[in-house]
């Protein structure tokens, strides 16, 4: 049975997302007390804030950070969602259309051909960004176009042709990592860590279109993703029009992580667990999926983010580590009080 | 209104699967398709059913061609029941019946109580809340005939619907069987057209206005099972020696091998 009824998870999620939120901004570096945090927040959204120095922590430095790690975390785990129910495995991940592994050619192309500190043409994105979208952009377009004949998309062939591209996407790093010397090699596997400690306004404002456009268009194909769990037969027997919501949903995931991956790195698990997690509590509806997991992933991430950011003080880990360490540990714990039901 | 295969054939792979077949399924009858394995049962549901597209012929949907319907228009006329279903996500059986009603525009209120109805029909009620992963062969079996049920559970303006179910009893028991061909009767006299392929010629003896013999990718003989169904035929098509009695309650045709 069920652990959890949807309509109330996705409430207590929703309430999380502001608790944690605020206590992000609040550690770091330097302490902040929450009733200064909260102060601050009212005080901009009045319009009159004196610029002290912890208004600009709060507001210059964390509060971006955080949104980023919000919209990221948020982004990658509906589209995990996404993605599993696409191709009905509960093991697949946003990664698996090629994207990550194209992002990070393109990111390593860019660091080592180009110096990763040439200035870009839009200040507060590196080039890196431009590469890593490019790269990743590309990648899906050779899987989408391999998977596809006249009959239509096979997911089957698109998990294949994405793991093939996923090893010629690790080649190339590798020869890239060969040729690059200690900085660039340094730069490279830092990048591929996940880092969201470059957060921005402008990386914000670019997240959070990609994260509108999400909102908008995944809840109407919710009811479609059930009907596709079926199987797409099935599902076409249901008056759901299979091969365009593949394309469309292929199309917005390699959008979501193509950015997500451009501005914040590889973030792994976030976009495996979190779907896994919340099915597990809730069951397979996508009506009630896509909310949970946008809202899970989007508080996790900020949490693993907070504590990469404290816990090697003055030091910062790179927050893919995090997720990974946070994420795996609880999942296993699901997965062994799940045993006896699968 | 009816489906109708106007000299079909279907060319995939180097084989020919279907040869010229003309074939009608009127609404309000139940027509069950038998035949040996490989013998181009599946293929014909297929194309009768807009899966597959044949390479050859056209077929009619309520006097219009299967291939111009709305996708969505199309799913309030015809349900179909695969063999194999594919799900292995941890669906209520009340959320899979469910699914069946997406096509439909009824509301929630009505909804709710097509898949209550279904799910009782088809024995189920008590899996209501049960996990469909953890549910016996039989229960999705099941589970699944209800979905398919709800679909076409009420009548609606697009015209006569069909109900097209591949091999809906194997993995029945006895009382199942019985209770799918109830349930196929009820749906039929109700006007609603039936096709289904069944194995068991006793049991498509038992329910069939039509019987559909396929062999070699061509229809062998069709008519009404105490017109067709001879020894010669079971022969011929089965390869096997079998005496064909009555049944000595129904008076349908008894293939005893």
């Amino acid at each position: 049975m069920r652990y959890l009824a949807a309509a109330k998870l996705v409430w207590c999620l929703a309430l999380l997302l502001p608790a944690v939120a605020i206590v992000s901004l609040s550690i770091g570096t330097v302490s902040i007390p929450l009733t200064q945090i909260i102060q601050t927040l009212f005080a901009t959204m009045g319009g009159g804030v004196e610029n002290t120095q912890t208004s600009s922590i709060v507001l210059d430095i964390r509060l971006p950070r955080i949104l980023l790690a919000l919209l990221v975390g948020a982004v990658l785990a509906v589209l995990g969602t996404v993605m599993q129910g696409l191709f009905r495995n509960p093991l697949a991940d946003p990664s698996l259309i090629g994207v990550s592994g194209g992002a990070s050619v393109g990111a390593s192309v860019v660091i080592v051909l180009v110096g990763g500190s040439v200035a870009s043409p839009l200040a507060g994105l590196s080039l890196i960004s431009f590469g890593a979208f490019i790269g990743g952009v590309i990648s899906t377009l050779v899987v989408y176009r391999v998977a596809t004949s006249g009959m239509g998309t096979s997911v089957t062939t698109m998990l294949l042709a994405g793991i093939a591209i996923g090893a010629i996407a690790g080649a190339f790093n590798s020869l890239l990592s060969y040729f690059s010397d200690n900085q660039m090699l340094r730069q490279i596997s830092v990048w591929q860590m996940g880092n969201l400690g470059g957060a921005n306004w402008l990386k914000v404002s670019i997240m959070l279109a990609v994260a509108a456009i999400l909102a908008a268009v995944l809840p109407t194909q919710a009811k479609s993703l059930n009907a596709l769990l079926l199987g797409e037969s099935e599902a076409r027997h249901l008056g759901v029009d299979v091969q365009k919501i593949k394309r469309k949903l292929i199309f917005l995931t390699a959008l979501g992580v193509g950015v997500s991956v451009a501005l914040a790195g590889l973030i792994g698990f976030v976009g495996l667990i979190i779907p896994h997690m919340v099915r597990l509590l809730i069951g397979p509806d996508h009506r009630w999926l896509v909310p949970a997991t946008a809202l899970a992933g989007a508080s996790l991430l900020m949490i693993a983010d907070s504590i990469a950011r404290v816990v090697v003080l003055p030091a910062e880990l790179p927050t893919g580590i995090l997720t990974a360490l946070l994420g795996a540990p609880f999942f296993i714990g699901l997965l062994i009080r799940q045993r006896g039901e699968f | 209104m009816s489906i109708v295969a106007d000299n079909i054939s279907l060319h995939l792979a180097g084989f020919d699967l279907l040869r010229n077949i003309n074939l009608s399924i009127e609404a309000g009858h139940v027509s069950v398709l038998v035949g040996p394995n490989g013998a181009g049962k599946s293929s014909l549901v297929k194309v009768l059913t807009g899966e597959l597209n044949p390479t050859q012929g056209t077929v009619w949907l309520n006097h219009r061609e299967l291939s111009e319907w709305a996708i969505q228009d199309r799913a309030n006329v015809l349900a179909v029941l695969p063999q194999h279903s594919e799900l292995n996500f941890p669906f209520t059986a009340n959320e899979v019946v469910s699914l069946g009603c997406i096509p439909h525009t009824t509301g929630y209120a009505v909804d709710q109580k097509i898949i209550a109805d279904a799910l009782q029909m088809v024995d189920a009620s008590y899996l209501e809340r049960r996990l469909y992963t953890q549910m016996s062969g039989g229960e999705k079996q099941r589970v699944q005939l209800a979905r398919v049920l709800a679909q076409i559970w009420c009548p609606n303006s697009l015209g006569e619907q069909f109900l097209v179910l591949d091999e809906p009893t194997a993995a029945f028991d006895l009382a199942h069987q019985q209770m799918t061909l109830d349930i196929v009767k009820q749906f039929s006299q109700s006007g609603v057209g039936v096709l289904m392929v069944v194995h068991d010629l006793n049991l498509a003896a038992r329910c069939a206005d039509n019987l559909v013999v396929v062999n070699g990718g061509v229809i062998e003989a069709f008519g009404r099972p105490d017109k067709i169904l001879t020894e010669q035929l079971v022969e011929k098509v089965f390869d096997v020696k079998a005496t064909i009695s009555r049944h000595p309650a129904a008076n349908t045709p008894l293939v005893i091998t």
